[in-house]
């Protein structure tokens, strides 16, 4: 028994020997990597960290943090009613944002690869250019101002729809449909840059033997052929929809105001914000902030699964 | 090979007249908002505000631009200063983040050595952190350094973007290794290995990395950490012109906001290719 554990150590120790010389050996290597390592931990895994050991306490900064066990997440989840806002919203926004921007996403990135050369980086250009430019969702806010010349308002008061404007931004019933409408104006993003690569990297050997196979149709080629040579790009195009459908919330901010109109377009993001930003519960805007983790990296695993399936 | 001659055997007509269909019609959706920026800011103030709004500019001007200029020299803080935060934030921002990316990128992408891709898997799903995720508890993390109001905060971070190292990673990994071990046979170290040999050949690669960080920094608002005046930036400035209100500025506000969007496009079309070529690598790979 003893022998055996102490074997157990001897392996161990020449294990740990052999890792502190390959280590040393690649000194060079980590000193390459060390500063994107350092600034990488400091910037992006220390606030996770911090988020999650924070979200167990009540921490307004001035004062040293207490810890209080679940009851932020007892709150959150119990008597939080704006949470329950929010989390509707942003489900919402996830369901429809998600996957309907990933779909236009691929579905556009298709389309376009089906135009000949010179149009089709005349055509990425065009619906790529939200992306780049998308600070210009700004111009959404006049485009659904509430006076006569916010321009949804003029057309169709002039086209006799309506005899008063609508109070787009402010109005419960509308302030959803206008972010779903912006929100989806700004999905296509690096995952529609990744598909239309993608799909240009699909060998033509591939659909001449789908022809000679008997392909009859673009759909069949699309499903048998060009999806399933496509599944890293379409996990990666799966990550950023993920990451940019479930942290909206600057755009409703802007739009909308926060707190909007009886919190009706509030998002968990701004929720955090509000916590946050202006009432400085750190440890409240924590147990959110991990909880949105904890909803994305799930989806993720969801989406990992489902795309196992395609083309089958 | 006869089979291939001209059109796809499997694509039919109608099918070829819908896709174009479909791409005018949602190519309107996307592009409009951007077309109806560039008429408001040649627009003379009695168009903008007519009844019913015309999208095409009749009587093209450009006074708001010249309106812009006179605004620059009268705010309480320069204009001429947001311009210079945004282009001081775009450009050291940029150029550390593909420097430091970059030669991380070299070694995850060229060597095994222990943690590297454990490191790398990290990275991977830190492409799902968001940013506005982040910033409460990097809030925290700005006040331990002392950076709160400093630029620091926004640039250093942008360094360290996850997806520059990905993208950058991916494209590596497609050098030859042979290119690397003939060079050191000759002798070369690494650091000359690095600047000689694979800075040259990922060029389409360190051209994407700029066109993601110029538009995310070119649009940073700086409202997190910054709360100084005079270290606020051109999204900020616009912001305040437009939710300002005042009807005078309108035209103005269409202005900056061409500004704004009128550089990271016109690099996107100069990089574009290049950006096609590197996200050709980008998929993730279980």
């Amino acid at each position: 028994m003893s022998s055996n554990f102490d074997k157990w150590k001897e392996k161990k120790k020449r294990e740990a020997a052999y890792t502190l010389k390959s280590m040393w050996k690649s000194r060079v290597q980590y000193a390459f990597l060390a500063p994107f390592a350092i600034l990488f931990i400091v910037f992006y895994i220390a606030p996770v960290i911090i988020s999650i050991f924070f979200s167990f306490t009540y921490y307004n900064i001035l004062e040293p943090a207490k810890f209080i066990g679940l009851t932020n997440y007892t709150k959150l989840i119990l008597a939080d009613d704006i949470f329950l806002i929010s989390v509707q919203n942003t489900f919402l926004l996830a369901v429809i944002t998600g996957p309907l921007g990933y779909i236009m996403a691929f579905l556009f990135a298709w389309l376009i690869h089906e135009t000949p050369k010179l149009l089709r980086s005349i055509l990425v250009l065009i619906f790529y250019a939200p992306s780049i430019a998308f600070n210009m969702y700004m111009i959404f806010g006049t485009f659904f101002s509430s006076d006569a010349y916010g321009w949804a308002n003029a057309l169709l008061i002039d086209w006799g729809f309506i005899n008063a404007p609508i109070l787009w931004l402010t109005d419960p019933k509308y302030m959803m449909t206008v972010i779903i409408i912006v929100a989806l104006w700004m999905s296509l993003g690096s995952g529609f840059l990744s598909f239309i690569a993608g799909l240009q990297t699909v060998g033509v050997d591939q659909y001449e033997a789908g022809y000679v196979d008997g392909i009859k149709n673009r759909w069949q080629e699309l499903w048998f052929i060009t999806l399933p040579n496509m599944k890293p790009m379409l996990l990666f195009g799966a990550v950023m929809a993920i990451m940019q459908s479930f942290s909206f919330g600057e755009v409703a901010n802007m739009l909308c105001g926060n707190p909007s109109t009886d919190y009706k377009a509030s998002t968990v993001v701004t929720h955090l914000m509000d916590y946050g930003s202006f009432r400085f519960d750190m440890g409240y805007a924590s147990a959110i902030a991990t909880i949105l983790f904890l909803a994305m990296i799930f989806t993720k695993k969801g989406v990992n699964a489902m795309l196992d399936k395609v083309g089958t | 090979m006869k089979l291939l001659k001209k059109r796809k055997p499997n694509r039919s007509r109608a099918g070829d007249f819908a896709v174009y269909i479909v791409l005018a019609l949602f190519g309107w959706f996307f592009v409009l908002p951007l077309i109806f920026a560039i008429n408001a800011s040649l627009k003379p103030l009695d168009e903008i505000f007519l009844f019913p709004p015309r999208l095409w500019v009749q009587k093209p001007t450009f006074d708001n631009f010249a309106d812009l200029f006179v605004l620059m020299g009268k705010t309480w803080v320069p204009f001429s200063r947001y311009i210079f935060n945004t282009v001081f934030i775009t450009v050291v921002g940029t150029l550390g983040h593909i420097w430091i990316a970059s030669m991380a990128a070299y070694v995850l992408s060229k060597y095994r050595f222990p943690g590297s891709r454990a490191f790398f898997a990290i990275v991977v799903t830190a492409l799902m952190f968001a940013p506005q995720v982040l910033n409460i508890p990097l809030y925290l993390v700005m006040t331990k350094l002392g950076w709160v109001d400093n630029v620091l905060a926004i640039i250093v971070p942008a360094f360290a973007m996850p997806m520059g190292l990905f993208l950058m990673k991916q494209f590596m990994e497609q050098i030859p290794d042979v290119l690397i071990e003939a060079a050191k046979v000759d002798g070369a170290k690494e650091a000359r290995i690095y600047f000689q040999i694979i800075m040259p050949l990922v060029k389409p690669a360190s051209l994407t990395l700029a066109i993601f960080s110029i538009i995310r920094l070119w649009n940073e608002r700086a409202s997190n950490f910054i709360y100084a005046e005079e270290l606020k930036t051109l999204p900020y400035a616009l912001q305040q012109i437009i939710s300002g209100g005042s009807i005078a500025r309108a035209g103005v506000g269409a202005a900056v906001s061409m500004f704004i969007m009128v550089f990271p496009l016109l690099f996107f079309i100069f990089a574009q290719s290049n950006v096609i070529e590197t996200m050709a690598s980008s998929g993730i790979k279980e």
